[in-house]
């Protein structure tokens, strides 16, 4: 019988928070991060953004993308910090927090989609 | 003439010290000489109190496992001409203790390859009068790469998970594991499950990647550890949505 | 480098040299490195999850309330994050993909489809991906 913890799921949400944010965040740091603030491209307009958001395919690919996002980063950061810092001993403190800090930021996405759908 | 190329050998001899000490010695070297000859040099003419494993010479056995100027290398596939001028630093592989000079304790490998099963599983063999078990070429494909392995614990020196926890199954016990679970005459995937599922198991390892760089059998234990981390982790959530024999 | 000895040595009970890895273990090869700076994008991917959040919750509120997303995002400091967020994303992707060949085997029937064709198509998918979304948020 295997023994049942939560390590399997973590990893797959890791690995498809990886494949979905190598897929679609570049082109976003380019995008909102580089090319409007920098005034390379013409930003779309505030009601534009908030019309393609309330489309539910894009929603449900948003907040995939944050949710997935959150809970890569925090499987990554959580072993990052094992490995590289060798504080194995505080690893309850660490998964609940990184863990923690995905499921608010979950939350917040869940809420704010809501409202804007 | 041949040329000459210093090695840098670590000394361990723990009836006279606590830290390794390094002796330099002098060693003549061609175009074919590998460092263990180079270290059969130093014991035969120089020094006879070093002590290191070697035996077949010829990358099968898997026991000149060593550092080479910080690397772990096969010593008998390791060419001295390749280090020229030199010198050329010869320690005992990392992340084992070491018991004398280039000697590491191989124990705790050990004792992880049998705890995988490393062997055909069968509930029921087949009896002897119904021959044997066929197998065509596409399923020795399958698993023949990892069938390679040597068992010289290169990939355990490389990987830094397994020396910030020795605990980790470790790089060639997991690819072993591999080797038979994707034998097609194999039974024992769910033994070795139990084992390999474990937070000590596959889970451990970040795929750092440098054991499948320093395998000389290129075996891709790294591979073989990602390919079995989805194998448990669609086995594990199977398990969560139909338990207990659906 | 510590160390500790078990027992003390006899010729039938020899005293072991145990090495513990240095904390900086990360520094002593250059793949090891990389692969502290792959790990580390991590906090990148997290960043710029945030960063979207403001952003919708900007849209959320309104115009105004956008525009000084959009002031606050040239602004030098946030600039210079997204650049190096940037380049950190696209590392992330690059090594992400580069893993998934040696990671799964992708079967056509009963062919193995090669690790080159697996990689091809997770770039090929990236490509488009971007174009799509590049298309969806062009000005107006």
């Amino acid at each position: 019988m295997i023994r049942r913890h939560p390590e399997p799921l973590l990893w797959m949400l890791f690995s498809a928070g990886g494949v979905v944010s190598a897929m679609l965040m570049p082109v976003l740091v380019l995008l909102f991060g580089l090319a409007y603030p920098l005034g390379w491209l013409t930003p779309p307009a505030s009601d534009r953004v908030r019309a393609l958001v309330a489309n539910p395919l894009a929603a449900i690919v948003l907040f995939s993308l944050i949710v997935l996002s959150l809970f890569h980063w925090a499987h990554r950061f959580r072993h990052t910090l094992y490995d590289g810092l060798q504080i194995k001993h505080l690893s309850e403190v660490i998964a609940v927090v990184s863990y923690g800090a995905a499921i608010v930021g979950s939350a917040v996405a869940a809420y704010l989609l809501w409202q804007l759908s | 003439m041949s040329d000459h190329i210093t090695l840098q050998i670590a000394r361990y001899r723990p009836e006279q010290e606590s830290e390794p000490t390094f002796n330099e010695y002098e060693v003549p070297y061609t175009k074919e000489s590998a460092v263990l000859d180079g270290l059969n040099y130093v014991k035969d003419r120089l020094d006879g109190t070093l002590v290191y494993r070697w035996s077949c010479r010829m990358g099968i056995c898997g026991s000149c496992g060593m550092s080479v100027n910080g690397e772990p290398k096969l010593t008998c596939a390791t060419f001295l001409a390749d280090y020229a001028p030199g010198p050329v630093r010869v320690e005992p592989l990392r992340n084992f203790p070491i018991i004398r000079d280039l000697i590491v304790d191989i124990g705790d490998f050990m004792r992880k390859l049998v705890r995988v099963k490393p062997w055909i599983v069968r509930e029921v063999d087949k009896p002897l009068s119904e021959g044997e078990y066929r197998q065509t070429p596409e399923q020795l494909d399958e698993y023949k790469q990892f069938s390679m392995c040597i068992n010289c614990m290169l990939c355990y020196s490389a990987c830094p998970i397994y020396g910030l926890d020795p605990k980790f199954i470790g790089p060639a016990a997991i690819a072993l594991a591999q080797r038979y679970n994707l034998d097609n005459r194999d039974e024992g995937a769910g033994d070795r499950m139990e084992v390999l599922s474990e937070y000590d198991g596959i889970w451990g390892c970040t795929f750092v990647g440098e054991c499948t760089k320093v395998c000389p059998k290129h075996v891709d234990p790294a591979g073989a550890i990602q390919r079995y981390k989805l194998t448990a982790a669609l086995e594990s959530m199977k398990s969560f949505f139909a338990p207990r024999g659906a | 480098m510590e160390q500790t000895h078990t027992g003390s040595y006899t010729p039938y009970h020899p005293r072991w040299l145990r090495r513990r890895l240095s904390t900086y273990w990360w520094l002593e090869k250059p793949a090891y490195l990389w692969f502290m700076l792959r790990e580390g994008s991590c906090m990148f991917v997290a960043w710029f999850t945030l960063y979207l959040l403001w952003l919708l919750d900007a849209v959320l509120e309104g115009p105004l309330a956008y525009e000084l997303f959009l002031a606050w995002s040239g602004t030098p400091w946030v600039v210079a994050l997204n650049v190096v967020t940037l380049g950190f994303v696209v590392f992330h992707a690059v090594t992400f993909f580069q893993a998934a060949p040696q990671a799964m085997v992708v079967r056509l029937g009963r062919r193995r489809v090669p690790p080159g064709a697996v990689l091809a198509g997770h770039y090929v998918a990236w490509a488009a991906a971007s174009v799509v979304l590049w298309v969806l948020l062009r000005g107006a």
